[in-house]
Formats: C-alpha cells, sequence, structure tokens
C-alpha cells in the first residue's frame, strides 16, 4: 500500500514561519540568566549569612546548608557567565524567532490575564472567558463552538472538582449569587 | 517466598469495583494525556493530582500509576502513526514505527509497541517485586549518614553521568535544593529566605513549580513549533495482534536487552529517553541486516519501546525502597505519597503493606488491563488529535491553575506557578536541565535533614560519612561519580601516554 491511507489530517494555518528575524539570540539569554542567578545567589546567601550559617554548640546553624548551596549556585552561575562570554558558536544561535515570540505570547498573556481573572472572578469564571476567549481569538474558532466548549468544559471541572471530590476551588461574585 | 504471599495479598486489595474502575479512568486519561502534544507523563501525573486528595492513598496511588503507564502507551500511538512523538521516550520508536504505518502496516506496529511496552514493564515489575523488599530491608539498618550519602550519590551521579553541561546540571540541581528550603526550618523552626513575606512561609511547593515547570512551559514550547499533521488511522483486528504475538519468540534478544538497559537506566537516574535510544541503537549494532533499520522493520520498535517502559516502570524501584525517585514521574509520585500522609521510604514496606503491594499488584493489573484497553480503542485515541490546539491549550492551562490550587488552597500558588513556567521555558531552551531541579526540591529538605542530624550526632566531624564500609563506599562512590568526566579523561589521557611507549 502507498500513501493513499492517509486520513487524519489538522492544518496549522497560523504557524511561525521559517524566515522570521530572530528577537534575542541564546548567548544573550544565558548572560541574562547567569547575571539573575549570580543576583540571586548572592541575596540568598547574604540572606542566610544573617540567619546563621556557623556552627553552634548543636551542630550547624539554620542557614549553613543553603548559605554553602548559594555559593555553589553562585560559582556555577560566574562560571555560566564565563562560559557564554568566550562561547562564539551558541551566542549567534537564534533563542526565539519574531514569529514564534508572537505565538508564544499569545498563550502567555491570555494565561497571565486568566490568572488576574482568577483573583478577581473566581476560577471558573476566568476558565470559562479563556477557553471561550482563546479559542475565539487565537484559534479562529467559530463563536458558538468556542461559548459551547468553553462552558462543558467549566461546568465539568465544577462537578468533578467541587462537588465529586470536595477540592474547593476559587470562587468569584457569580458563584456567591448562586450561593456556593 | 514472602513476596509472593505478599503480592497475592495485594491483588485481594485491589480486587474491588471501585479499584478497577479507578484503574480504568486513570488508563484512559493517561492515554489521552500521553496522545496529546504538550503533555506528557510528569505533567498529567502532576496536573492531575489533585483529584486524588480526597481518596485513601491505595485508591490514590493506582489512579495516578496508571495515569503514568496510560502516558507511556500513548506516546507510541502518535509516534506510529503521525512521526509526532508524544513523548521524548517515544523519538526512537518513530525511526522504524512510522515507515511501518506509511507502509499499511500501522497495526501491526501498534501492536508490537503496545506488546513490548507490556514486556518490558513486566520484566521491570518483576524485578520491583523481588528487589524492593530486599533492598528496603537493607536499608532499614541505615542511619541519618548513610541516608545523606545516598542523596549525595544520586546528586553526584546526576552531576557526572548526565549529558548537559556541567555547570547548569549543578545549577538547577542547587536551584532546586535552596527553594526546598525556604519557609520554616524543620530543625530550629527558625524562617530562612522568606524576606519577610508570609506566603513564602509556607514554602514552595514542589508540586507547584513542577506544575509550572512542565506543564506551562511545555505549552509555550509547543506554541512555536508548526503543528499541522498528517497521518494514518488504523484500527487492529484480532488476526493482526495474534500474528504478531506469533512471532514475538523470535525477537527474544533484542527484547531481553532492551529489558535489561531500560531497568539499568530506569534505577540510575539515566531515564526513559536514553534507554530509548540506547535499545534502539544496541538492536542496529547487533543486527545482521543495519540497512533495513529505520526502514520499517518491526525490531525497531521492539527495541526501544520495551526499553523504555522498563525503564519508567522500574524508576519506581528506588522510589518504593529507598525514597528516592528514578525520574521526573517517580518525583511526583514521591510528592503524591506525602500528601497522603505516607513517609517515603524503607520504612514504608513495614508501616503500609497494604500500599506497597497494592501499588505493586495494580503495576501488573494496570499493564494486563492498559495492554487490552489500547489494542482495541487505537482509532479513538488517534482522532482526538484532530481536536485543534486552540482549543486543548487553555484547558491545559486551567487544569494546570486547578492543580496548582488544589495542593494548598493558595491564590500564591498560582502566580507561583506561572512564574515556574517562564523559567522552565527559558531554561529548557537554553540548555539547563529540569530533571536534577525537580528531584532536588523533592529531596532537598529531607538531604539536609540527613546531613544536620548526622552532624549533630558526631560533633560536627565531617569523618562521620568515611564511619564504616557502607557509607564510607557510598560517599565515595558519589565523589568518583561527581568527578567521573575528569577521571575518565584521565584514564584515557594516560592510555594515550603508554601506547606510544608500548609502541
Amino acid at each position: 500500500m502507498s500513501n493513499t491511507d492517509i486520513e487524519i489530517v489538522v492544518d496549522d494555518p497560523t504557524a511561525p514561519e521559517e524566515n522570521s528575524p530572530a528577537v534575542v539570540s541564546t548567548g544573550v539569554v544565558d548572560i541574562v540568566v547567569s547575571l539573575l542567578l549570580l543576583a540571586l545567589a548572592v541575596v540568598l546567601g547574604w540572606d542566610n549569612w544573617r540567619t546563621g550559617a556557623s556552627w553552634d554548640s548543636t551542630g550547624p546553624q539554620p542557614g549553613y546548608f543553603p548559605f554553602y548551596l548559594s555559593v555553589i549556585l553562585g560559582g556555577a552561575s560566574l562560571y555560566g557567565l564565563g562560559a557564554a562570554f568566550l562561547s562564539r558558536r551558541e551566542a549567534a544561535e537564534t533563542f526565539v524567532t519574531r514569529a514564534q515570540f508572537r505565538r508564544v505570547l499569545a498563550v502567555f498573556v491570555p494565561t497571565f490575564l486568566f490568572c488576574l481573572a482568577t483573583q478577581y472572578l473566581g476560577l471558573y469564571v476566568a476558565s470559562f472567558l479563556l477557553i471561550a476567549g482563546f479559542m475565539r481569538l487565537v484559534g479562529k474558532i467559530a463563536l458558538w463552538k468556542s461559548l459551547l466548549t468553553a462552558f462543558i468544559f467549566t461546568a465539568a471541572m465544577f462537578v468533578t472538582f467541587d462537588i465529586a471530590f470536595d477540592v474547593i476551588m476559587p470562587k468569584g461574585p457569580l458563584e456567591a449569587a448562586f450561593g456556593y | 517466598m514472602e513476596a509472593f504471599g505478599l503480592l497475592l495479598h495485594g491483588f485481594a486489595v485491589l480486587l474491588t469495583w471501585k479499584t478497577l474502575l479507578l484503574m480504568m479512568v486513570g488508563l484512559v486519561l493517561g492515554i489521552f494525556v500521553g496522545v496529546l502534544p504538550g503533555l506528557g507523563g510528569p505533567n498529567g501525573v502532576a496536573i492531575l493530582l489533585p483529584l486524588t486528595f480526597t481518596m485513601d492513598p491505595t485508591s490514590a496511588i493506582v489512579m495516578l500509576s496508571c495515569i503514568y503507564w496510560g502516558a507511556l502507551f500513548g506516546g507510541a500511538i502518535t509516534s506510529i502513526l503521525f512521526n509526532i512523538p508524544g513523548e521524548a521516550w517515544s523519538v526512537a520508536t518513530t525511526f522504524d514505527g512510522y515507515p511501518m504505518a506509511q507502509q499499511g502496516r500501522a497495526a501491526e506496529a501498534l501492536t508490537a509497541a503496545f506488546t513490548s511496552s507490556f514486556i518490558g514493564s513486566l520484566v521491570a515489575v518483576l524485578l520491583i517485586t523481588f528487589l524492593a523488599p530486599m533492598i528496603s530491608s537493607f536499608a532499614l539498618k541505615f542511619g541519618p549518614p548513610e541516608f545523606f550519602a545516598v542523596y549525595l550519590l544520586t546528586f553526584c551521579s546526576f552531576v557526572g553521568l548526565g549529558r548537559e553541561a556541567k555547570h547548569k546540571t549543578v545549577i538547577s540541581m542547587s536551584l532546586g535544593l535552596l527553594l526546598a528550603g525556604v519557609g520554616m526550618d524543620t530543625v530550629s523552626g527558625q524562617l530562612r529566605m522568606t524576606f519577610g513575606s508570609a506566603e513564602l512561609l509556607r514554602g514552595i511547593n514542589f508540586l507547584v513549580a513542577v506544575i509550572g515547570l512542565f506543564g506551562i512551559s511545555e505549552i509555550l514550547l509547543t506554541m512555536e513549533e508548526r503543528l499541522a499533521l498528517r497521518g494514518h488511522a488504523a484500527g487492529i483486528s484480532l488476526r493482526v495482534v495474534l500474528s504478531v504475538w506469533k512471532d514475538l519468540p523470535k525477537y527474544w534478544v533484542t527484547l531481553l536487552r532492551s529489558s535489561v538497559i531500560g531497568c539499568w537506566l530506569g534505577i540510575t537516574p539515566g531515564g526513559a529517553i536514553a534507554a530509548s535510544f540506547m535499545g534502539y541503537n544496541l538492536a542496529k549494532r547487533f543486527s545482521k541486516d543495519q540497512e533495513s533499520f529505520g526502514k520499517g522493520r518491526i525490531e525497531g520498535v521492539f527495541a526501544p519501546e520495551t526499553a523504555a517502559h522498563a525503564s519508567g516502570t522500574s524508576a519506581l524501584l528506588p522510589m518504593l525502597a529507598l525514597g528516592i525517585p528514578g525520574s521526573g514521574t517517580a518525583a511526583i509520585l514521591l510528592g503524591g505519597l506525602m500528601v497522603w500522609g505516607l513517609n517515603p521510604g524503607p520504612l514504608l514496606f513495614v508501616e503500609h503493606k497494604d500500599f506497597v503491594w497494592g501499588l505493586i499488584a495494580s503495576m501488573y493489573l494496570g499493564n494486563v488491563v492498559g495492554l487490552v484497553l489500547v489494542l482495541t480503542t487505537v482509532p479513538i485515541f488517534a482522532s482526538i488529535l484532530r481536536v485543534p490546539f486552540a482549543a486543548v491549550a487553555p484547558m491545559i492551562v486551567v487544569s494546570c491553575a486547578i492543580g496548582a490550587y488544589a495542593i494548598q488552597n493558595a491564590m500564591f500558588d498560582i502566580w507561583l506557578m506561572l512564574g515556574f513556567g517562564v523559567v522552565g521555558y527559558v531554561f529548557k531552551k537554553i540548555g539547563i536541565p529540569l530533571a536534577p531541579f525537580t528531584l532536588a526540591l523533592v529531596l532537598g529538605s529531607r538531604a539536609e535533614d540527613a546531613f544536620r542530624l548526622s552532624m549533630i550526632g558526631s560533633g560536627g566531624d565531617m569523618k562521620v560519612f568515611w564511619s564504616n564500609g557502607l557509607v564510607g563506599s557510598i560517599t565515595t562512590l558519589a565523589i568518583v561519580l561527581l568527578f567521573w568526566p575528569v577521571i575518565d579523561k584521565a584514564i584515557a589521557g594516560l592510555g594515550r601516554m603508554l601506547r606510544p611507549a608500548r609502541a
């Protein structure tokens, strides 16, 4: 038999283009991450030094173990920093292209808004808004399909977690209006 | 033969309608998770963990481990039908699985994949059944120094044997250990690294970090790819299954070799991914007809699948016997144990016999039920891929948020999850491995406690880690493994220096 029995085909019309320019190179990200980790190591190391990182009569003080871990983390980040500066090959590699970055933001921004909405509207309302909005705006799926899917999924989650398994999720004004 | 009796008892614990139902639910969810792009074994288990919080530990672990088996089975479906590995460990399966599907032998390839998965798991479960009780009863003699030495060995072997840049593994591990220390210090009750924040008082929960690192970051990464796919739909008939099974004994060497590789890499932190590639490469190297690999040879499906499953299953051995997970998923199951109020470690075999043997029995039963389930339902699961990612992605995000919130009922954890999602995305892209981070975060506080208890016991003398033969050899082995790349190079260099002298 040949390739004639291909039966499942899914297209991705908004796929990122291949030749999109790079936003930032891996080398730069490597250096920034190393610097951030170094800063974190210094802050945590200082905090643990303040807590007490030496020995007393009973053994190591609470800050002892994490203090030396901060030293290790700091050392490894410094090494990473040096390696990133020296490595020419990695510096030129693309970390993310503009088209890819746009798609990543298309997920990240809604996820961020979803977390924000969860804080004020409760998880279920936020989840309905996220699914319906994402399917409609990012996926370009028909409005009725988006709304229906979002409603069914959210309702199923509510029944599974809040009712069947007693795992209580954050609630907002809407649930309060229904007495939950 | 004590193990055998206890195993039978385990089956008796399992054979209730409720447990069997949970097993089916777990398997279906697991296959689902394995088939969907952007969700894998560890994510699936982490996201679905909250469902089990109100269950008794035995039902909970049965369901979770079945999700795990399901995910292992599910990964093969997409690799063979669509040439898309649902999981990193099924990459090697695509080499010969997809060509087979193109030749119209999809059903054969799928049967081969599922059957060999089953065989791999079975070998690993047999190993667990007989070895785990022995190791755990041996480990009962361990004191804090021995435990610290074992933890040290685990960490060092990650650094020394991992394929990533060494400093990146060290960064990942020390960061995990540090974050594990945030919050109240368990020995002195003092606060550490909280910077006056009431939210950080609770500490950074391991499962929240995992959901962010694997769930959220995976969605971000998946979006970067082109998501179009085309593939074959296949049903499996009983005739094909029987004909593949009839040929099975011919491949016993491949199956055995892959099982051994898988078990070994599963117990040591090599992982299922390495195991599947190694299984494939060795099968190719020992084959008389190397050219035919990659063109749809059934052995090319048997070898990686057996190894991946053997490894994925045997990763549970050190978790059960010593409380040290052999893989990311095992680490999450370990996190689950703590949520259900069980204390992982060798005492588990003594204090919670029902739980441990229920789990081991569920591995046998789950694999049999799983095999039947996947063989009969492949077409349904293959069509899941028709669902557009734009619908799946937000649902995964919501499930992740539910999972993160449910662990401690804290809104802060949802934000923490988002933060870890970004960290995971960046780390994966610049090659900082996440597995050591996960392991360090789950073992961190126990490693520290073991260290401090040994120090208190010895009055601050580091010699306690060499105080007897057992602890001394574990510690020495750990240090050797840590510097293994250097030692390896030194030996090779020495060899080069000696060779011209001899010539």
